[in-house]
């Protein structure tokens, strides 16, 4: 059940005496051979870099290179408490994401239920295969999909000047942007979550529900005692490491429309990292929240697999 | 080597799978009704029977709109009606951004950079998988343990950017590609995998005198033809679809892979008309209807996979990326 099978048939060559570690290592010299490269990668790309967090206890410049720089101790820590631009990126981000949890996170449930309720395969098959599709466009491509649909130009606010109303603005609308992201996601992802939740659903007992109608279960004391109980497993399991990736989504698709909308609605804690270091100048302090950020999120993850495990006995790890 | 190749005979048993593909085999589900289950009323069969059509039209429209758009004459754009079908189809927006242009090059260099870039990633996932597959190889724990870590650290936007930087590989075409390699999680999809295929087919080889690249070439990569493909779709997909690491690497732009064209002159809002060079005397297609063809050319490659990607996904999305 779990993704790793670490030391699982170790057991093969348990026959005779141990061979001596310089022996194994010579006789698996080609199974290095194909780690080497992989490792290498590993290393010099999710853990080097790590060497330039120490920016966040410097005052970086650009010009003078992560040596020369002047260090200052603990001094960017500090300014997170204090930082006006860092703390409505935090709650920016904390609201968004609470508005995806809330929203986003149902939606999926929702459409699989209704689907499984349906009884013909064709329809079932051709919703999924349409609502499926825009998990694989990139967020550049849907972005300009609402825009030439929502956007001032689009398909609403001709039809609204077509017939002698005002445009309205929706895409560059601060008032609306949080509200717009959560079904931006939704339009985007819904399918995803939506295939992931009916292959539960179809792996239900059907006995269950001859013995529900047997005890008299009308349609909804089925979905309240059979469906619903049914797939609580998997529901808290998508939930938990929903809430686990918390800070690590979404990252694109704000940055996409932070300018649009101006960054006191969509400043995230990601796109103020990018915009602090590239426009303001400020690569030392952007350091030190990308470096808490990136804790956080671990210590997230982390959590969010434990407790999954806890509750349900499956994790991702 | 004839042992390891008679066990290679397509349909050879091979565990259980990742990511599984029945396709051969489509499960005919019966579209009737249990017996248990009551009739639902008429007014509950509209509801349901509105809900899905809405749900249908709004994931949709903005695709069958834009399509609409690009295929559209100025007269039918700049008439401002609405439309959703081009009355008038033509293909001048078409031939105008695919004249040689920026958005010519840009689609050139997303195909070369997908193609290289997935062929790249397919080969490193592949042999680290592979080395990895054998617990028996000293160390090889701690190399896994090291490449799960990527899958909880993240080292962060500015880290990653100071790298890039100091390997020179700043403006560079390999910037796009290597920084994200090999997937941690179609890394270990891969050696799950790998892990399966059984034991018997591998010892047979090796007992004929096989050694570890010829199994890993003869036995290992043919068995797993169904899984590579799909991760190689994966990849494919994430290559095409990515941007931010050529905003952030190529200050060139004419470097630029068409998602970055387009968010420059589609979501940002300037003008594709200014960019590209008209055949002269002749009126430029509207600026909106260029906007849309380069919207539709970023999505073809997606569609024409999309039959694939589901395919295979619509099964193995909770086992493959979940369980396992």
């Amino acid at each position: 059940m779990a993704t790793l099978r670490l030391g699982k048939g170790a057991e093969r060559r348990s026959a005779g005496g141990r061979p001596s570690l310089a022996t194994r290592i010579w006789r698996d010299r080609w199974m290095y051979a194909f780690i080497l490269p992989g490792f290498i990668y590993f290393i010099v790309f999710v853990y080097v870099p790590f060497l330039f967090n120490i920016i966040a206890w410097k005052d970086y410049s650009i010009f003078q290179g992560v040596r020369a720089s002047p260090w200052v101790g603990w001094e960017n820590f500090e300014r997170l408490l204090t930082d006006q631009d860092f703390h409505r990126a935090l709650t920016n981000t904390i609201q968004i994401e609470a508005l995806q949890l809330i929203f986003a996170f149902p939606a999926p449930l929702a459409l699989a239920l209704l689907l499984h309720s349906i009884i013909s395969d064709r329809v079932k098959r051709g919703v999924q295969s349409i609502v499926y599709l825009p998990h694989f466009l990139s967020w550049v491509i849907v972005i300009a999909l609402w825009q030439q649909t929502f956007g001032g130009a689009g398909f609403i606010n001709q039809l609204l000047a077509n017939q002698g109303f005002d445009r309205i603005n929706i895409m560059g609308n601060p008032d609306f942007f949080k509200p717009l992201v959560v079904l931006q996601s939704i339009w985007k992802e819904i399918g995803w979550g939506t295939i992931i939740f009916l292959a539960a659903l179809t792996r239900i007992d059907t006995q269950l529900y001859e013995a529900a109608v047997i005890d008299g279960a009308n349609g909804r004391r089925r979905l309240l005692d059979v469906t619903l109980p049914g797939i609580m497993g998997i529901i808290i399991l998508l939930l938990i490491l929903r809430m686990g990736s918390m800070f690590s989504t979404g990252f694109e698709q704000y940055f996409l429309q932070r300018n649009a909308v101006g960054p006191e609605a969509a400043e995230v804690i990601d796109t103020y990292v990018y915009y602090s270091a590239f426009q303001g100048g400020d690569w030392s302090f952007s350091a030190t929240v990308g470096l808490v950020r990136g804790a956080v999120a671990a210590i997230m993850i982390l959590g969010a697999n434990w407790l999954a495990r806890k509750i349900t006995g499956e994790g991702l790890f | 080597m004839a042992t390891a190749q008679e066990n290679t005979r397509p349909g050879t048993a091979v565990g259980p799978l990742v990511v599984p593909t029945p396709t051969g085999k489509r499960r005919r589900r019966s579209s009737a009704r249990p017996i248990w289950m009551e009739e639902p009323g008429p007014l509950m069969k509209a509801a349901k029977f509105l809900a899905l059509a809405f749900i249908t039209i709004i994931m949709l429209f903005p695709l069958v709109y834009v399509v609409a758009v690009s295929f559209s004459s100025a007269k039918d754009v700049l008439g401002g009606g609405l439309i959703l079908f081009p009355r008038n189809p033509t293909l001048e927006s078409y031939e105008a951004v695919l004249r040689g242009g920026v958005v010519s090059r840009a689609l050139i260099v997303s195909v070369l950079v997908t193609l290289i870039g997935t062929a790249a990633q397919m080969v490193f996932t592949t042999t680290l998988a592979y080395g990895l597959s054998r617990p028996t190889v000293w160390g090889s724990k701690v190399v896994l343990f090291v490449v799960l870590g990527a899958l909880i650290f993240y080292p962060g936007l500015l880290p990653m950017y100071l790298l890039v930087k100091e390997l020179g590989m700043l403006n560079t075409y390999q910037s796009l590609i290597i920084p994200g390699l090999i997937s941690a999680w179609n890394l270990i999809i891969v050696r799950n995998f790998f892990m399966n295929i059984p034991q018997e087919l591998t010892d047979a080889a090796r007992i004929d005198g096989a050694s570890d690249p010829q199994v890993f070439f003869r036995i290992m990569l043919p068995l797993s033809k169904a899984v590579l493909a799909v991760i190689a779709l994966f990849y494919g997909v994430g290559l095409w679809n990515a941007w931010f690491n050529a905003f952030l690497y190529l200050s060139d732009n004419t470097m630029w892979p068409i998602q970055n064209v387009l968010r420059t002159y589609v979501t940002q809002g300037i003008s594709v008309a200014a960019a590209e060079s008209f055949a002269p005397g002749q009126a430029p297609p509207p600026a909106q209807s260029i906007q849309m063809a380069v919207v539709v050319l970023g999505t073809l490659p997606i569609l024409l996979v999309y039959p694939f990607l589901q395919r295979y996904f619509t099964k193995g999305v909770l086992t493959g990326s979940i369980k396992g």
